[in-house]
C-alpha cells in the first residue's frame, strides 16, 4: 500500500544519502501576498533544512507567515521566490507523500470517524481491509476505541481533532505537516493530545514540521524549535532542544525546560511580540 | 473505629445508590418527554385543525351562510365525494404538469449551476441576467407562452419549470461553493484528482443545500402548473378551478384546492424523503433546525 508511495520517489531508495543530506530543505523562501492595500510579505528570505526524523516547530505571532510556510512546504503554495526541495527535488505541486493536519478538523460530516480516516486510503487506493484495520488500530491508540462509527458532530473538538490526524497517519507518510493543530482546544485536551503525538511520533520516528502559537508546546515536543520574527516572517533564531525522550509532563518543571522557554520569550521580548508592563514599586519616586 | 468505618461505608453505598436513582428517574422523564413531544407534533395540530373545521362548520350553519360564498366544510367533503372522478383524473394531468416541470428544472438548474460554477466567465456572463431576470413576474409570461405553444400540455409544463428552476440553480451554485480551501488542500495532499474530489468532497458537501433548492422548486412548480392551467387550460385542477368558478360552485372549488394542497404536501414530502435516504440524519434534522430558526 503505502510501500509503493514511497518507490515513486527515487532518491529515497538511497539510504545512504539521506543520513548526509537534509530530508526537507527550505531554500531562500518569500511569499508576498497582493492585497487591497498593497502588497503585503508574508514571508522573507526563510532557509533551513530538516533531517529524516526530525521533529522541527515554527513557533510565533500571528501573521508572521508561518501557516504560509506551512502551506509552501506541502506544495499547496507557491513560493514568491526560493524553493523547496524534498530530497534534493523541487516540489512544483501538492506534495502527496505528506500527512497534513489544520487547526480545524476539516472532516467530512456525512462520514463517521472510521469513514473520515479512511478517506485518505480510498484516495490512494490501498488495500481496504488492511486500511481499516490499520485505521481501527490508530483510532484506539488515540483513545477513540469504539468510537468508530460516530459522526463528527457526536464527537467532542478534541475527538474531532484526534480523528484527523489519525487520517494523516493512515498511509504512514513521511512527512507529517500540522498547521497549529490544537489551536482551538482548551488546555487540558491540548496537553493530553501533545502527549499522545509525542508518543505517536517517537514510536514511528516520524519527520514532523510543526506550527504553532504555544512556546511550551514548541519545547515539549521539538528536536529544533524555530523562532519567527513578526511581519515579514524571517527566521530569528534556531534553538536545539537536547531534552531526553520521551518526554514527560514532569520535564516541564525542569531547569533546562524553563531555559529553553526562557529563550524563546527573550527574542518575543527584545522583538516587541510581547510587552510587560512593570509596577514601580513606589510611585511618585522615580531615579 | 470498625463502626464508623461501617457508617461511613454505608452512607457511602446509600449515597451511590441515590446517584444511580438520580439518573435512572431523569432518563425515565427525558424519556417520556420525547414521547410526549412526538405525539404533541401530530396531536397538536390535528386537533386545532378539527377545532377550526367545527366553528366553520357551526358558524356556517348557525348563520346560514350563502354556500356560494363560504360553504360548509360537511359540504366541501360531501363535493369531493361527489366529484372525485373528476378531481382524481384532472389532478393526474396536474400531477403529469409538476413532475415534468420539477424534473425539467432539476435537468436544467442543476448542469447550469456545474457551469456557472465551474466556467467563470460564463458565471459572469450568465449569472447577472439571471439574477435579475427573476424580477420578472413569471405569471405575465404565462400569456406568451400560451401564443407560442398552444394549449397542450407544454406550456404547463414550461411555466412550472420557469418558476421552479431558480431556486435549484441558486441552491445548487451556494452548495458547491460553500467548500472550505482546507478541505481542497486536504485533497490534494491525499493526490485525489479532481473529479474524485468533485465526488467524493464536494457534491455531498452541497447536498444539504441542494435539497433546500428542491424543496422550494417542487412547491413552486405546483404554483406554475396551476397558473398554466389558469391561463390555457384544457385541463388539471386549475381549469377546474376556473370551471367552477363560473358555476358559482364554491364548494367545488374548495374541494380543488384541498385537492392541490394534498399534492403539494405529498410531493414536498417525497422530496424529504428522499433527503432522508441521502443524507445522514443528523444533517437532515440540521437543515430542518435551521428552516424552523428562519
Amino acid at each position: 500500500m503505502y510501500r509503493r508511495s514511497r518507490a515513486e520517489r527515487p532518491l529515497s531508495v538511497n539510504k545512504s544519502a539521506d543520513h548526509d543530506q537534509a530530508y526537507l530543505r527550505i531554500e531562500n523562501l518569500s511569499k508576498v501576498y497582493a492585497t487591497h492595500d498593497g502588497e503585503v510579505r508574508a514571508l522573507n528570505d526563510v532557509s533551513f533544512a530538516q533531517r529524516r526524523g526530525e521533529f522541527i516547530s515554527h513557533v510565533g505571532p500571528s501573521g508572521c507567515g508561518k501557516s504560509t510556510l506551512l502551506m509552501i512546504a506541502a506544495g499547496l503554495l507557491a513560493p514568491s521566490s526560493g524553493a523547496v526541495l524534498v530530497n534534493g527535488h523541487k516540489v512544483d505541486r501538492p506534495r502527496t507523500d505528506i500527512g497534513i493536519v489544520f487547526q480545524n478538523p476539516v472532516l467530512l460530516d456525512w462520514r463517521t470517524a472510521l469513514g473520515n480516516v479512511m478517506l485518505q486510503a480510498e484516495a490512494r487506493k490501498m488495500n481496504h481491509k488492511e486500511a481499516q484495520v490499520r485505521a481501527g488500530k490508530l483510532l484506539e491508540s488515540v483513545g477513540l476505541g469504539g468510537f468508530e462509527g460516530r459522526f463528527p458532530h457526536e464527537l467532542s473538538g478534541g475527538m474531532r481533532q484526534r480523528v484527523s490526524i489519525c487520517r494523516a497517519l493512515i498511509h504512514n507518510p513521511d512527512h507529517l505537516l500540522m498547521d497549529e493543530p490544537f489551536g482551538a482546544l482548551d488546555a487540558l485536551t491540548r496537553d493530553q493530545l501533545v502527549l499522545d503525538l509525542e508518543a505517536l511520533v517517537r514510536e514511528r520516528r516520524m519527520t514532523v514540521l510543526f506550527i504553532t502559537h504555544s512556546i511550551a508546546e514548541a519545547v515539549f515536543l521539538s528536536d529544533r524549535v524555530i523562532v519567527m520574527t513578526p511581519r515579514p516572517g524571517g527566521i530569528d533564531r534556531i534553538i536545539d532542544i537536547e531534552l531526553p525522550r520521551p518526554r514527560t509532563l514532569a520535564m516541564r518543571d525542569t531547569p533546562e525546560f524553563a531555559e529553553y522557554s526562557r529563550q524563546i520569550l527573550e527574542l518575543f521580548l527584545a522583538r516587541g511580540v510581547l510587552r510587560e508592563h512593570r509596577a514601580d514599586p513606589r510611585p511618585g519616586v522615580r531615579q | 473505629m470498625t463502626e464508623m468505618f461501617d457508617s461511613s461505608a454505608l452512607t457511602a453505598s446509600k449515597h451511590l445508590g441515590n446517584v444511580g436513582g438520580i439518573e435512572a428517574a431523569l432518563r425515565q422523564r427525558r424519556h417520556n418527554r420525547a414521547r410526549r413531544d412526538r405525539i404533541a407534533a401530530f396531536a397538536y395540530p390535528i386537533g386545532m385543525l378539527v377545532a377550526l373545521l367545527v366553528i366553520w362548520e357551526l358558524a356556517a350553519r348557525l348563520f346560514a351562510l350563502p354556500s356560494y360564498l363560504l360553504p360548509a366544510p360537511s359540504a366541501i367533503m360531501r363535493s369531493i365525494n361527489d366529484n372525485s372522478a373528476v378531481l382524481i383524473k384532472e389532478g393526474l394531468t396536474t400531477t403529469m404538469e409538476i413532475i415534468l416541470g420539477f424534473v425539467l428544472s432539476v435537468a436544467v438548474g442543476v448542469p447550469l449551476a456545474l457551469a456557472i460554477y465551474l466556467w467563470t466567465p460564463f458565471a459572469r456572463a450568465i449569472y447577472p441576467i439571471l439574477v435579475s431576470s427573476q424580477a420578472v413576474p413569471k405569471v405575465a409570461i404565462a400569456p406568451l407562452f400560451l401564443v407560442w405553444f398552444g394549449f397542450g400540455l407544454l406550456p404547463k409544463v414550461l411555466i412550472a419549470f420557469l418558476i421552479a428552476f431558480f431556486p435549484v440553480v441558486i441552491n445548487t451554485v451556494m452548495g458547491l461553493a460553500a467548500l472550505e480551501q482546507e478541505k481542497i488542500y486536504l485533497a490534494r495532499s491525499m493526490g485525489l484528482g479532481a473529479v474524485a474530489t468533485f465526488f467524493k468532497i464536494q457534491l455531498p458537501n452541497a447536498l444539504p443545500s441542494i435539497f433546500a433548492g428542491l424543496k422550494i422548486s417542487i412547491t413552486f412548480a405546483v404554483v406554475g402548473a396551476v397558473v398554466g392551467e389558469f391561463v390555457g387550460g384544457q385541463g388539471g385542477l386549475g381549469y377546474l378551478l376556473l370551471i367552477a368558478n363560473g358555476n358559482m360552485d364554491t364548494a367545488l372549488l374548495f374541494a380543488g384546492i384541498v385537492a392541490l394542497t394534498l399534492l403539494g404536501i405529498i410531493f414536498f414530502a417525497l422530496i424529504g424523503f428522499l433527503e432522508r435516504l441521502v443524507l445522514p440524519p443528523h444533517a437532515v434534522e440540521r437543515a430542518s433546525l435551521a428552516r424552523e430558526a428562519m
